[in-house]
């Protein structure tokens, strides 16, 4: 097997459409299935599978695109870090055109902001390095799957003794959300497909009571479109026998425990907090924060930012559909007000972003 | 931002007391940290996200994935849904 075997031989055509057969002859009742991860909405819509699939499965999208749910007032912090002359503020590519209350850090660019996309966490500290009269800060934020290198990023900057690196941190995990989607009174979801890298970080240890205490089952599933199709396959099978499991479709990359070792670098670096969702709202012990003993790398302490006054767009349903309660197609916005080049909310920006795949794969009426 | 890449490690080395790697993503190399894969050797394929290998991705699960998909595909054709279903039940674990 070589380096592109292993995601060519997952889009093999023949294979996939004999696992769809399977699933058209499994299938005998209507299932609402969440794909908790943003980059597998992408993926799905990409491939088209949600066209593929048979009517009665309906996939909902799940809130894991980590630029979504990073909260506003933490948005418009940034927005005021990146403005500061002395500072180089770094970040991922997506989060640069995610609105604000009244801007984005590529307007922060225009207006001659020193705003930089990094590729990885570790590049703003060689930044740090390179700068040494200027504060760097990075944009830490994301799920499970980006906590690593975001924390190695501040263990690095603690062994070069840099006093001019920080984070911005928002760092968010897949269960609590989770918890919040089952436990609402509107929730539809029935099986769950579970974050494929995030599982790769974190094993799934974590998720059977909480299959157990909604009666929910799940697959690990990875990104491939063979992938994904069997891990829906998997949670239809367990829907159709009325099992409720926790089944792993994702073997070649997933254990049951996880990568101990980002696991150590995580814990090194981080605890568990509250974290404010966009669109959601606080959920207890939902995210991550720096540990007490980093607080000198923390952003928010070394540039307190006051008087933030949030503004949300008032026809953005971005908490709606998050929660997988709407589809994009289903706000009034959609495509008129709000688009990929003038968003109203995150969603329509992020590669990860429900409303922008729909957008961009026109899905534009109910399936 | 989740979406990891596989990717063969070509060369590995140590650069500011960070494990670092080479890695060959079909014919890009790019450079990727190795701390969370300690024990990686090249020649290996792992996931990287983000300049980070988040773990290793074991061949041999990827080519059993195949082979069973490929051979359920094969008996839901072939055979009709009776023989799927005898399928179905062998191979769950």
């Amino acid at each position: 097997m070589d380096v592109q075997s292993f995601s060519s031989a997952f889009r093999d055509n023949d294979i996939i459409q004999g696992v769809l057969k399977e699933i058209r002859r499994t299938v005998t009742q209507p299932w609402v299935i969440m794909e908790i991860c943003g980059g597998q909405t992408h993926a799905i819509m990409h491939y088209g599978l949600d066209q593929l699939l048979p009517p009665e499965i309906e996939l909902v999208h799940g809130p894991g695109c980590p630029v979504c749910v990073t909260p506003l007032e933490l948005i418009d912090k940034a927005l005021v870090i990146a403005a500061r002359p002395d500072v180089i503020f770094c970040s991922y590519g997506d989060m640069l055109r995610v609105p604000g209350s009244q801007r984005d850090l590529f307007s922060v660019r225009a207006a001659g902001g020193d705003v930089r996309v990094v590729y990885s966490a570790l590049d703003a500290v060689k930044l740090a390095q390179q700068n040494p009269d200027k504060q760097v800060v990075f944009f830490a934020i994301g799920f499970e799957t980006t906590a690593p290198p975001n924390a190695m990023s501040v263990l690095q900057a603690q062994s070069l003794g840099l006093k001019n690196y920080s984070v911005l941190v928002s760092q968010v995990c897949v269960p609590p959300a989770m918890h919040a989607i089952l436990g609402s009174p509107a929730n539809r979801v029935q099986g769950f497909l579970l974050a494929g890298h995030v599982c790769t970080v974190m094993g799934y240890q974590e998720y059977p009571p909480l299959a157990e205490q909604y009666s929910v089952p799940m697959a690990v599933t990875g990104f491939e479109p063979l992938d994904l199709v069997q891990g829906i396959l998997q949670v239809v099978r367990m829907l159709e026998k009325g099992e409720v499991e926790v089944q792993n479709a994702y073997q070649r990359a997933v254990t049951a425990g996880g990568n101990k070792a980002a696991q150590a670098i995580i814990f090194k670096t981080f605890q568990q907090v509250d974290r404010n969702w966009r669109g959601i709202g606080t959920i207890p012990q939902s995210g991550w924060g720096l540990r007490p003993e980093l607080v000198e790398f923390d952003a928010e302490k070394r540039f307190s930012v006051e008087d933030i006054h949030t503004a949300e767009s008032p026809l953005c349903i971005a908490g709606e559909i998050l929660q997988g309660l709407k589809k994009p197609h289903q706000c009034p916005a959609f495509g008129l007000q709000c688009t990929p080049t003038s968003p109203l909310g995150a969603p329509m920006v992020s590669a990860e972003g429900a409303c922008s795949a729909y957008y961009r794969y026109a899905r534009v009426e109910s399936n | 931002m989740c979406l990891g890449i596989p990717g063969k490690i070509v060369e590995l080395y140590e650069q500011g007391g960070l494990k670092m790697a080479k890695i060959d993503f079909g014919g890009v190399l790019r450079e990727a940290c190795m701390e969370a894969a300690p024990d990686a050797l090249v020649g290996e394929y792992a996931i990287i996200h983000a300049g980070f290998a988040l773990n290793i991705l074991s061949e041999e699960d990827a080519l059993e994935t195949l082979r069973l998909l490929e051979e359920l595909g094969q008996l839901v054709d072939e055979l009709g849904p009776e023989a799927s279903m005898r399928v179905a039940s062998n191979r769950e674990d």
